[in-house]
């Protein structure tokens, strides 16, 4: 869940209206938002970095929003606000215009085939004769930073670029060149560098290293030009310091550059719905063309509206209610989904805005009817399903059988389904080429190397943590491990397996083999070389003499296996 | 018990008395130390009424150790009087005395000496008296008799004040004769055998009382693992319930089944490395239902049954990945598909409670591997208000009204369970949570670390009580 931070009285302004922390919190909640947290910046630096550090940093009071995951269009103030005044039927929903320039061609930007191998996705828009004041602008780049971070995958799907349109003329030109040909001044640099120089002087910092694995082994890099051979920015990195914007660019180019292009054109919809509303014409966004290496062209941005035709009856069995459906068409509007009862009374036609890319089935649409409903309001049933219940064999059994391992004094030990390769190898002297152990490919450490396929060094590793405690251990732990089995579709199996451990300063084998004699007791499992069980001394476990493997004979379920210590 | 000899002395002496014996006069007379008296006294009470003895207290007086050094050497100043000589001593030298400086005010006072201050060679002293009574040495050698009484207490007062005597409490106990006085005792037992009972010798034994203070003995128990009890109580509370155990005995799942079959997308985060172990051995699964599998890769990437779909690129390559499952989830994907299969839908209650398996950054609340509880009922016509009901249920029964805080619930969407092939109005609706969580809630356990692994102490395991989730 992304978190929002807004300034609590830029809120308050733009709601046009007060709340207590109660009271906001109470909204959020019927909003299907979280008020996270009460704080401010001089708060959040004081924790983070100390007292000192904090002083004299600004004492505004943040609301931090938890905001759910795929809500695009709550990530910065602007949408905040739109969402929660349409809820409060304070504003209808904005209706969000692509319009054409007044007087001259559209912007273009022209692809070239060469992204095809790096990033062979753009789409971009412009935002004409818009007002920034220092709040818009400071949420303006944070919105880029929420949707990079959430939407666009750290950059890896899409990456936005903002421009002054004033310092630079089209078309522009999407291509891809070698990193040694690129070369420009980059945002908030002094000279210019080539795209090499600028891949390893970004390797320490703090921000944009993280994104340089994108490109950096790639034989192109991604560029944008104007038509003067100016460079705009260097996807997903950087832009040029050239085009950059203030708070006094009245024009703003926006491309995004992408590997998904359906991402691409949701992020292009939030940035420009988000922030058209300070254009001089509100709500209307201009047009760019978008050439691509085949010579078709594209408008962007979409700004698609969508219908859906679903009844109320539909969303009153779903949700478990019964409201007219004039009620539903007014819940749902108030969730910005602005809904028309159809003429047989009983179908709801519904829009979705290019603003809820969210919204891809009835069920979303459904979800938000409950959601302005109220989840607290819908009456709890109990489903009428009527079911017996089963046990799995296998549990059934093991539950049995811990009861009793427990009677018979042994104590149950809970330990790691993953281990290192030695646990299972080397400590038990074997070579990890007989365990048939699956492995791990991106194990943090290296306790999470393999999955055990045995459950005696769990046990073992007990015993050694708790070696202050009075003698004799008796542990036993019924648990599955994991073997590499071809004949299953995944490749491996889990096998359930019981283990016991016996220790002590004399030996006591004799416990563990009665321990084994009781448990095929209670398996109903007579002693005897025929259909029986019996022990022999097996060459496996070289470090104690005194170890014993069980003929494999036909059980209820596979079969313990036993050491002694 | 107390030394045997000293004991039937002591039952003796009681009943040759008509009246009764102070213990302390019994210790002098048989000249053994008071203690071992008592001793006998108590060890005697603990058979029963063999003697009936009262606490008395009574105060008398004791030399201390300067007293006793007097009794035996003299007062000071009667040993200063004997050590000078006829021609007398110089002062300096009888002050080197150890009993000089006290010995010689009190001479003075009791004008047994003279102190010429002016004679040659510095001040000297000479004795004026030839016999004295040292009355104090014959005072304090009285106390010592025992005859204290016969010195007034005006003058045992000024010896306490001189330090020389000092009054003591003695507490000691008046022995008489109990209602079951015999001279001979008899052993009490400490264990009834089947011996006292065969011959019935039983009756006649004195048997030790038992003590009630002690603890019992601990005993040798084996004991089950508190997160194993827990896990107890909720297959219980789902099999109260009529839902039926899945079998989630497989650690290493596909992608395709763990994501892709619950329409989770092929870019979602939680398919990254940083949050999902992937395997190299074996790396990928290779046999899906292909139709199915063709179904999900249409509704991902172009949409169907009524969605947009994520519109992207679908790749099988991403599907085939093995992971340690990352939820239980892929088991219910695996058996919605299996019921789907079935001729005709019949309505289901499934649960299970198994481990997943997430590549965290390990603190007091995260481990690489934890246990999901996961419940999933599919019928026609289920609603959120049935989903929300049967949370409530459920979690009545755990006795949490904080269940919000601990579990995740929700109906699966229509574009994991139409391309299966359930029918359209069958809706399944499912909820999950972790049993550490509420285990450590129960058990009162802040560090996952001490509940789960091979580092708990297994004294936590010993001494965990029984799992009531209700109570």
């Amino acid at each position: 869940m992304p978190t929002v931070s807004v300034k609590r009285d830029l809120l308050f302004h733009a709601l046009g209206r007060t709340y207590t922390d109660e009271e906001f919190d109470e909204l959020c909640f019927e909003f299907g938002l979280e008020l996270d947290e009460i704080t401010s910046e001089k708060d959040i630096i004081s924790r983070e970095q100390g007292d000192t550090k904090a002083e004299g940093a600004s004492d505004v009071i943040l609301y931090k929003i938890d905001v759910p995951a795929n809500r695009y269009d709550l990530l910065c103030l602007e949408g905040l606000v739109r969402g929660l005044q349409v809820f409060k039927q304070k504003m209808e929903a904005p209706r969000y215009r692509r319009v054409s320039p007044a007087s001259s061609e559209p912007q273009r930007l022209v692809i070239t085939k060469e992204t095809t191998a790096v990033r062979p996705h753009a789409v971009a828009a412009v935002l004409r004769n818009i007002t920034f004041t220092q709040e818009r602008y400071d949420s303006f780049i944070e919105l880029q930073e929420k949707l990079h971070q959430n939407v666009c995958r750290k950059r890896t799907l899409v990456a936005i670029g903002t421009h002054d349109l004033d310092t630079i003329s089209g078309p522009f030109t999407y291509t891809a060149k070698p990193p040694g040909d690129i070369r420009f001044k980059p945002l908030n640099q002094a000279k210019e560098y080539t795209a090499q120089e600028l891949m390893s002087l970004y390797k320490t910092d703090s921000h944009l290293r993280h994104y340089l694995h994108i490109i950096e082994d790639e034989a192109v890099y991604p560029v944008i030009y104007d038509s003067n051979g100016i460079v705009l920015s260097m996807p997903p990195i950087i832009n040029g310091d050239h085009s950059k914007i203030s708070l006094n660019t009245k024009n703003v180019f926006i491309e995004c550059t992408a590997t998904d292009l359906t991402k691409a054109k949701i992020v292009l919809d939030m940035m420009v719905t988000m922030f058209c509303e300070y254009c001089e014409e509100p709500f209307t966004v201009e047009e760019a063309e978008v050439v691509y290496p085949d010579g078709r062209t594209c408008q962007y941005p979409e700004l698609a509206y969508r219908k859906e035709t679903l009844s109320a009856d539909f969303i009153n069995r779903k949700v478990g209610i019964s409201e007219s459906t004039e009620h539903i068409a007014q819940l749902l509007t108030k969730m910005c989904l602005r809904s028309e009862v159809m003429s047989d009374g009983e179908q709801i036609e519904v829009e979705i805005p290019p603003t809820r890319s969210d919204v891809i089935h009835a069920c979303d649409i459904m979800e938000d009817a409950a959601m302005a409903y109220g989840f607290n309001n819908i009456p709890r049933t109990t489903p009428r399903t009527y079911t017996i219940a089963n046990q799995l064999p296998l549990n059934k059994l093991s539950e049995l059988l811990r009861q009793d391992l427990a009677a018979a004094g042994f104590t149950e030990a809970l330990t790691f389904a993953l281990c290192s390769q030695e646990d299972i190898a080397d400590k038990l002297l074997k070579n990890i080429s007989e365990t048939r152990a699956c492995r791990i490919s991106n194990p943090k450490t290296a306790e999470f190397q393999v999955a055990r396929t045995t459950l005696l060094s769990g046990l073992l590793k007990t015993v050694a943590a708790n070696r202050k405690m009075p003698l004799p251990l008796r542990l036993f732990e019924i648990s599955d491990v994991v073997l590499k089995d071809e004949s299953k579709d995944v490749g491996a199996r889990n096998n359930r397996r019981l283990c016991a451990v016996y220790y002590n300063k004399s030996p006591g084998f004799e416990v563990i083999h009665g321990l084994m004699d009781r448990v095929m007791q209670l398996l109903e499992i007579k002693p005897g070389q025929g259909n029986g069980y019996h022990i022999q001394a097996a060459d496996g476990f070289q470090f104690s003499p005194w170890c014993f493997q069980l003929p494999c004979q036909t059980g209820p379920t596979s079969l313990p296996s036993g050491a002694a210590v | 018990m107390a030394d045997t000899g000293l004991v039937e002395t002591l039952l003796q002496r009681v009943e040759k008395v008509d009246g009764g014996l102070d213990s302390q006069d019994v210790a002098t007379s048989l000249g053994v130390d008071h203690q071992a008296i008592v001793g006998a006294v108590k060890s005697l009470q603990a058979l029963g009424d063999v003697i009936s003895a009262e606490q008395r207290s009574s105060k008398h007086w004791e030399l201390t150790g300067e007293g006793c050094e007097i009794a035996e050497q003299g007062s000071h100043e009667a040993r200063v009087v004997s050590s000078i000589p006829e021609e007398g001593m110089p002062q300096s030298q009888l002050m080197k005395l150890a009993f000089g400086k006290v010995g010689f005010s009190k001479a003075m006072s009791n004008k047994w000496i003279r102190l010429d201050k002016g004679h040659e060679g510095g001040p000297r002293i000479f004795k004026t008296v030839e016999r004295l009574e040292d009355l104090v040495r014959d005072k304090l050698l009285l106390v010592q008799k025992g005859q204290a009484s016969e010195l007034e207490e005006k003058e045992k007062n000024e010896l306490k004040k001189r330090k020389l005597l000092s009054e003591v409490t003695v507490k000691s106990y008046w022995i008489t004769k109990g209602s079951c006085f015999s001279t001979t005792i008899t052993k009490q037992e400490t264990e009834l055998t089947t011996e006292m009972i065969a011959s019935g010798s039983w009756k006649e034994k004195k048997f030790k009382p038992y003590n009630f203070e002690a603890m019992g003995v601990a005993l040798d128990c084996g004991h089950l693992h508190p997160l194993m009890k827990v896990r107890t109580q909720f297959r219980q509370i789902f099999l109260e319930m009529g839902f039926t155990e899945m079998p989630t005995n497989n650690f290493i799942e596909s992608s395709f089944w763990n994501f892709d079959s619950l329409f989770q997308p092929q870019q979602h985060p939680a398919r990254d490395q940083h949050d999902t172990f992937f395997l190299s051995d074996p790396a990928q699964a290779h046999e899906f239902p292909q139709d199915y599998l063709e179904r999900v890769r249409k509704v991902h990437s172009e949409g169907g049954f009524g969605s947009q779909g994520y519109k992207y690129d679908w790749k099988i390559e991403e599907a085939q990945k093995n992971i340690l499952r990352t939820h239980t989830t892929a088991v219910s994907a695996r058996m919605l598909y299996k019921l789907a299969q079935q001729e005709k839908f019949t309505p289901v209650k499934y649960f299970s409670i198994d481990r997943v398996f997430r590549n965290e950054t390990l603190d007091a609340t995260h481990l690489a591997e934890f246990h999901q509880i996961e419940g999933v009922v599919a019928d026609f016509g289920l609603t959120l208000g049935d989903l929300m009901g049967i949370l409530h249920q459920f979690f009545n029964k755990l006795g949490l009204k904080k269940w919000v805080e601990v579990g995740n619930s929700g109906m699966f969407r229509p574009e994991m369970l139409l391309p299966m092939g359930l029918p359209e109005g069958v809706t399944v609706i499912a909820w999950g949570l972790s049993l550490e969580r509420p285990t450590m809630i129960k058990y009162g356990i802040n560090n996952i670390r001490e509940l789960v692994g091979h580092k708990v102490n297994l004294q936590m395991v010993y001494d965990s009580p029984v799992c009531r989730l209700d109570s």
